[in-house]
């Protein structure tokens, strides 16, 4: 059912085995056509009286998203329509609202989605920036799962291969077919490396990038954190804390979901309410995906041994009140370019956040291929790839199996299972067997 | 009356009358032919890959198969010998003639068991309160044998029809007549019956081969017998041949294709993959030039060679102009012509774990009726059905044991023998069930080696092992345990190892002489010097205890999975369950699953097209029926 509030037009969906007659109570008369948009009046079942004029779609099960006999009636999105509504569905016996992503749970219950499918359509609900979107589509069409289900197929077929080389070794197999098994599994092991070293890109993209501003007391970290936030006008949510808090606000730059935190000063702490502030800051200087690292101008060259520490690849150096530098030439700490930006004034801005939009880019841009979403597939994709690195270095051919057992089980985690039938089954085919 | 009857005199019904009897049954064995208990019907050998490790699991539990083939064995062979204990295959070429005689004794020197010549035609049963119960059999001469419990093993006989080219024989075997009339009545009871078939190649004479000419296969020295029981073995191996088709051969077979039944359409049962027939590896592998024949003698007296790679049901005309396109066979003279045969078989998931059927008490199924082949399949099937067989009929034997209320049942954890009886049993058979290791998730633990050592216990407590077994038994697990104690707690600092010759890395970590006993190349011989007494152990319990500490980090991974699994097991599904009042289940899994009837959650969970969600599903009404 569409969400509580007024709007133009309200969607209930009706699922499960007796929603044809939740049709023959409300609209009285034959199902439409199946997959067809039709006008009927719906009525309240007892009274008779009318409801509203409503768009009925009718499908069948299991050519439905749960799988079950679906019925979709669209009516006119007032809140007294939809009350009414709701009272008449109620008052038709076995009816009963929904539970959170219970249409989902039919669907997974009926086989017509797997999990990593499920999942993909949560976040796909969940979804506030454009990448988010795209992600989750992709995963949610099954994008994900073609691939860890390919390299299952192809695990699936060495391990066969290897079996047959235990259970058939008096029977006449390829000579170098262990040679063939290592190689493909190479192949394997490659491939999911480079998924796995993705930079967490899309993980990042569905829970959000976090860029810290970092630095000096009065280096002018809340002047820039309020004019990013306002400049990206589309802010996503904020989240306020206090002075000696970390401060965030959900942004979109560029179509990626950012969260931006402003931290307390870094100096020698006066007090231990401060000390707490400090620490805060060095938590999220660890766990920030980009640093944003401002210098006090007044002060330039001279840059406090605790900041020039924080630089990194990761950082883009920002020094701030370029108006009391009087020569601004040659602006590096070490390697590291400084970009000169002055609050106050306002100049520079434009150019440093170029300069974050490139590094969002390169850093998580959405890639063609496909991207790990969630910690429970990096954890099974990384199990896999343990074991397939143990299979290359094992010495026996009994315990090398066992590797490569554990690692079609661990992709199996993701999405299905494999059947031991299913390794005879390729053995079989691929062989002449039997005597 | 006696408390077991069983029908069928083959690999299936002697090891359950054996059981029985062991268990303290009174037991009747009933064949048609008495003289014909322990004939091979196919190939002239026992054990191999997986089917050793049956073989073992026999021997465990005081079968008899391994000892008769230790007696029977004229070569022995460790197959997979090169690669590790966990995937090796004990296998040895039979005298038919000596396995034969070698069951016929162990048969008759076993007390509580009687010996009858008879047909069995028609079940007896009783219905009381809808529950149906067998008490006996109607002979064919009309004789009524009342027992309590039934155990019946058909082999190839039911309904068997042997197909040799056009020709069609109905026959169990060569020159023996089938069972029709107890097919009916399994029919009457409601059993519905499907149609498997198998083949055998042409039997050829020894004298015509030129032998000079093919590869020489030798047995092992020394050897490696099956039975836990038996004592160093010394005889004169008889060796094998090889020889190989060519394409002369093949254009002979595809020239006569349609006159063979599996594809003149006369044969309807469906025949195994890894038994293909040599018109089967023609037409599958028609890229292949040649095919490998195993020529094994079939007895140290005995002129009849049996060319194992060869099956066919091609007309007799064929397969001698067939056979002599080989090189060896030039001259064959074929004794007995290949064939095929096809027979009834009953969908195994009318069974439970026990092998007793669901529709009737009391009565049990072992061997080719339940869909499988190999004699070490049906062997292991009749031991179980056999001790089942006991324990229904009376609670007064020997054993006291509550847990084996439901009956003996072992588990994939435990056994092949466990895995085999739950893949039937859950997933039934398409095609003739054989066993592979790969089927085993726990491979490592389910080792030919350790098969005592996994069963004899539960065999003793059961009451199906006798004393001399159970003490042996005792022995030998009492050493290796000891010894594993002691060697688990002696440590050695890398340098102290390194003085005397064993490199391991210098991180300065102790390490007990078991742990260093598990790496590679290592043996108790080379770590000798560290054990403060002498081991006193045999040949067998110390590879035992190498074996152990080898695979032990890799055991210990799995035992986590091993509890899981376990878990999963210990939840049972009431058989009275209606799949229908389960919400959330799609058509499939609705269907498999009535099928399956799976006994518990652990068993359900493998039965393919029952998906995880589904699994999830059946555990939450299961939950939910247990609380109200």
């Amino acid at each position: 059912m569409t969400p509580p509030g007024n709007g133009a037009v309200a969607v209930f969906r009706v699922s499960g085995k007796e929603a044809s007659l939740v049709f023959k109570n409300l609209a009285q008369g034959e199902l439409p056509p199946p997959r067809l948009a039709s006008v009927r009046w719906l009525r309240k079942s007892k009274s008779n009286e009318k409801i509203d004029r409503a768009l009925v779609i009718w499908m069948p099960g299991p050519e439905s998203f749960s799988g079950e006999d679906v019925l979709e009636l669209h009516v006119h999105g007032g809140s007294a329509v939809k009350i009414a509504l709701v009272k008449a569905l109620e008052d038709i016996g076995n009816c009963r609202l929904a539970n959170p992503g219970e249409f989902s749970a039919r669907a997974f219950l009926s086989g017509k989605l797997d999990l990593t499918e499920i999942e993909g359509i949560a976040d796909l609900i969940a979804a506030e920036t454009e990448n988010q979107r795209k992600q989750a589509l992709f995963q949610a069409q099954g994008g994900l799962s073609k691939l860890y289900e390919g390299w299952a197929k192809r695990l699936l077929s060495q391990l066969a291969h290897l079996e047959a080389e235990i259970d058939f070794s008096d029977e006449p197999l390829p000579q170098d077919l262990n040679k063939q098994i290592h190689k493909e599994l190479k192949n394997i092991s490659m491939e999911m490396y480079k998924h796995l070293s993705d930079g967490y890109r899309g993980e990042r993209l569905r829970d959000g990038i976090k860029i810290a501003i970092l630095g000096e007391p009065n280096a002018g970290k809340s002047s820039l954190f309020n004019i990013l936030a306002e400049k990206n006008a589309a802010i996503i949510s904020e989240f306020p804390g206090t002075t000696r808090d970390v401060l965030e606000v959900k942004i979109d730059i560029i179509g990626m979901p950012v969260i931006l935190c402003d931290t307390a000063g870094i100096r020698l702490p006066q007090g231990k309410i401060e000390a707490e502030g400090i620490r805060r800051s060095y938590n999220e200087a660890e766990n920030c995906d980009i640093k944003l690292i401002v210098i006090d101008g007044a002060k330039w060259p001279i840059i406090p041994e605790k900041i020039k520490s924080l630089i990194d690849e990761d950082s883009l150096l920002i020094i701030n009140k370029s108006e009391l530098i009087k020569a601004p030439r040659d602006i590096k700490v070490g390697i590291h370019q400084g970009n000169l930006i002055s609050c106050k004034e306002l100049t520079g801005i434009e150019e440093i956040m170029k300069k974050m939009e490139t590094i969002l880019q390169t850093k998580f841009g959405r890639s063609e291929s496909a991207v790990i979403t969630r910690e429970r597939h990096r954890i099974a994709v990384k199990n896999c790839y343990d074991a397939i690195k143990r299979f290359l270095k094992a010495t026996e051919i009994e315990l090398g199996a066992e590797d490569l057992r554990l690692a079609v089980r661990s992709l199996g985690r993701i999405t299905g299972k494999v059947e031991v039938d299913d390794i005879l089954d390729v053995v079989f085919k691929d062989f002449c067997i039997g005597k | 009356m006696h408390d077991v009857i069983v029908i069928g005199g083959g690999h299936a019904g002697c090891e359950a009358a054996a059981a029985a009897a062991r268990m303290g049954a009174k037991t009747l064995l009933i064949t048609a032919k008495p003289e014909s208990i322990g004939v091979m019907s196919c190939n002239p050998a026992i054990g191999g890959l997986a089917k050793g490790t049956l073989v073992r699991e026999i021997d465990a539990l005081d079968g008899i198969m391994a000892r008769a083939a230790d007696i029977g064995g004229i070569q022995f062979r460790v197959l997979n010998r090169s690669k590790g204990p966990a995937v090796r295959g004990p296998r040895a070429q039979q005298d038919r003639k000596l396995y034969r005689n070698a069951v016929q004794d162990l048969i008759h020197v076993q007390d509580n068991l009687e010996i009858m010549a008879g047909m069995a035609e028609d079940l007896i049963i009783e219905e009381e309160n809808g529950v149906k119960t067998i008490s006996g059999v109607i002979l064919a001469d009309g004789q009524q044998v009342k027992g309590g419990s039934v155990v019946l093993t058909t082999g190839t006989f039911l309904r068997g029809l042997i197909h040799i080219g056009e020709e069609q024989i109905s026959a169990g075997r060569i020159g023996d007549k089938p069972a029709i009339r107890i097919a009916d009545s399994l029919n009457a009871a409601g059993f519905a019956l499907d149609r498997l078939k198998t083949g055998t190649p042409p039997r050829l004479n020894a004298s015509s081969i030129c032998w000079d000419k093919l590869e020489v296969q030798h047995g092992d020295d020394p050897i490696e017998p099956f039975s836990f029981l038996s004592n160093k073995l010394e005889i004169d191996q008889v060796p094998c041949h090889i020889t190989y088709t060519n394409p002369k051969t093949h254009s002979l077979i595809k020239k006569d294709l349609k006159r063979s039944p599996m594809y003149s359409g006369a044969i309807k049962g469906l025949g195994p993959r890894y038994c293909p027939s040599i018109e089967d590896k023609i037409v599958r592998f028609h890229d292949r030039s040649n095919h490998q024949i195993f020529l094994e003698p079939e007895g140290r007296d005995d002129s009849t060679v049996y060319p194992n790679g060869i099956s066919t049901s091609l007309p007799r005309s064929t397969q001698v102009e067939m056979v002599r396109t080989i090189i060896g066979l030039e001259k064959a003279e074929i004794l007995q012509p290949g064939y095929a045969v096809e027979y009834d078989f009953i969908d195994p998931r009318e069974l439970r774990q026990t092998l007793e059927t669901i529709r009737i008490k009391k009565f049990f199924l072992a061997g080719q009726i339940n869909g499988t082949t190999g004699y070490e399949e049906a062997a292991a099937q009749g031991l179980i059905a056999g001790i089942n067989a006991a324990l229904s009929t009376s609670k007064s034997f020997n054993f006291k044991e509550a847990e084996y209320n439901d009956g003996f049942v072992l588990g994939r954890a435990d056994s092949l023998t466990g895995v085999m009886l739950d893949d039937l049993t859950n997933l039934g058979a398409s095609e003739p069930y054989r066993m592979f290791t790969s089927r085993a998730e726990y491979r490592l633990l389910l080792r030919p080696d350790n098969a005592d050592l996994r069963l004899t216990e539960k065999g003793i407590s059961i009451g199906v092992v006798g004393s001399e077994r159970a003490n042996i038994y005792r022995k030998k697990s009492q050493r290796i345990e000891d010894c594993r104690n002691q060697l688990q707690n002696i440590f050695f600092s890398p340098n102290e190892l390194s003085d005397k010759g064993i490199q391991i890395n210098f991180d300065g970590r102790k390490r007990s002489i078991w742990e260093v006993l598990g790496y590679p190349e290592m043996s108790l011989q080379k770590l000798s010097p560290f054990c403060q007494q002498d081991l006193k152990l045999k040949t067998d319990e110390r590879s035992q205890l190498e074996i152990q500490a080898r695979y032990a980090t890799y055991l210990k991974r799995q035992a986590a999975d091993i509890e899981s699994f376990k878990r999963d097991e210990a939840v049972r599904i009431p058989i009275s369950i209606n799949y229908d009042c389960v919400g959330g289940l799609s058509l499939e899994a609705r269907e498999k699953l009535c099928a399956a009837k799976p006994e518990t959650i652990g068993a359900a969970s493998r039965i393919p097209g029952v998906s995880p969600a589904a699994i999830l599903a059946v555990l939450g009404y299961v939950r939910r029926q247990a609380i109200s």
